[in-house]
């Protein structure tokens, strides 16, 4: 069975919405990445070409943050964690949501628009029967946001946004192995992520 | 699709071998994209199952980029090994942010991967 994940206006329960709430403001560390990138208080007419590039680039990041927000509450409402785990994939689905919305600012501090969130996603619940599944297909989307984020830095004109992607990576990079030490896996396989 | 039309583009697919890559490390290269891809279903980017042959800002329900629906390009390998490369470059104004594969041996084995996942019909229903 395919399911259609609808998008709420809240992902997370009242409950844990209030537990995670100091989290969904934008953190300390991510107002001073973007408090220090001079070059972004530039408008986009001023900067020409260069910022629709950056901005294109951080409309196909938001979009994936979205998309992991909504795959971490897939997860969490999927009875399948255990509280830890869930614990977990509550906190993890938090820095995805302060990814999305310090993404958002920046394309608007920049002059553009953030994309529209889809009305809804399509993930392959029917492969989720178990925590380890669960567990496996997060620690894809977090091993593939890590290789997108790497392929992103590079390409921006400003470089105060390759070092506010490349925190983003770090983080990713962390939550990926996090998840592999989770299901019994190497949780750091190798010297060089691609 | 015409009946016709469909069995032109299955002679024209090519195999594995044709592409020249192992779609074994495909698989694995293919982790890459799962941030923003998958075979059978459109996520942040559009579904990967029947990509060779298809018109590109063709999957239906896709909100493709302008760039990306007026290419009037059709996806082979070749195309596809370009626009890997360098997918900004190689295609200004797509929604792929992404610097691109820079080896051509890794994406000849991504290029196979795609080309068989789409052959399996556990993969690519």
């Amino acid at each position: 069975m395919n399911r259609q994940i609808h998008q709420p206006n809240s992902f997370l329960t009242r409950r844990s919405f209030f537990g995670q709430g100091a989290r969904l403001t934008l953190s300390g560390t991510a107002v001073a990445l973007l408090a220090g990138a001079g070059g972004l208080a530039t408008t986009k007419a001023a900067r020409g070409g260069s910022a629709e590039n950056d901005i294109v680039i951080l409309n196909s990041a938001l979009g994936a943050e979205r998309e992991a927000v909504a795959a971490y509450q897939v997860g969490a409402e999927s009875g399948l964690l255990s509280p830890g785990v869930l614990a977990l994939a509550v906190q993890f689905q938090g820095h995805h949501k302060e990814h999305a919305d310090l993404l958002a600012q920046t394309i608007e501090t920049l002059g553009g628009k953030p994309a529209p969130a889809p009305a809804s996603y399509d993930f392959p619940v029917d492969q989720l029967k178990s925590e380890a599944d669960v567990l496996g297909f997060a620690a894809g989307l977090e091993k593939g946001a890590v290789s997108a984020y790497l392929g992103a830095v590079p390409l921006f004109e400003n470089r105060d946004l390759s070092k506010a992607a490349a925190s983003i990576l770090g983080d990713e990079a962390m939550h990926w192995a996090v998840l592999r030490g989770a299901v019994g896996l190497d949780p750091v396989p190798v010297a060089f992520v691609t | 699709m015409p009946l016709l039309a469909l069995l032109i583009a299955c002679l024209l697919l090519p195999s594995p071998a044709a592409a020249g890559g192992d779609p074994g490390r495909g698989a694995a290269l293919y982790d890459r994209c799962r941030a923003c891809h998958s075979l059978a279903r459109n996520r942040t980017g559009p579904k990967h199952c029947g990509l060779i042959g298809r018109p590109a800002g063709a999957v239906p329900g896709f909100a493709y980029s302008p760039a990306m629906s007026e290419s009037g390009w059709i996806w082979m390998p070749e195309t596809l090994d370009r626009f890997l490369a360098a997918p900004i470059e190689t295609l200004p104004g797509t929604s792929m942010g992404y610097d691109g594969i820079k080896d051509p041996g890794e994406r000849a084995d991504l290029i196979a991967y795609l080309i068989e996942a789409s052959r399996d019909p556990a993969l690519c229903p």
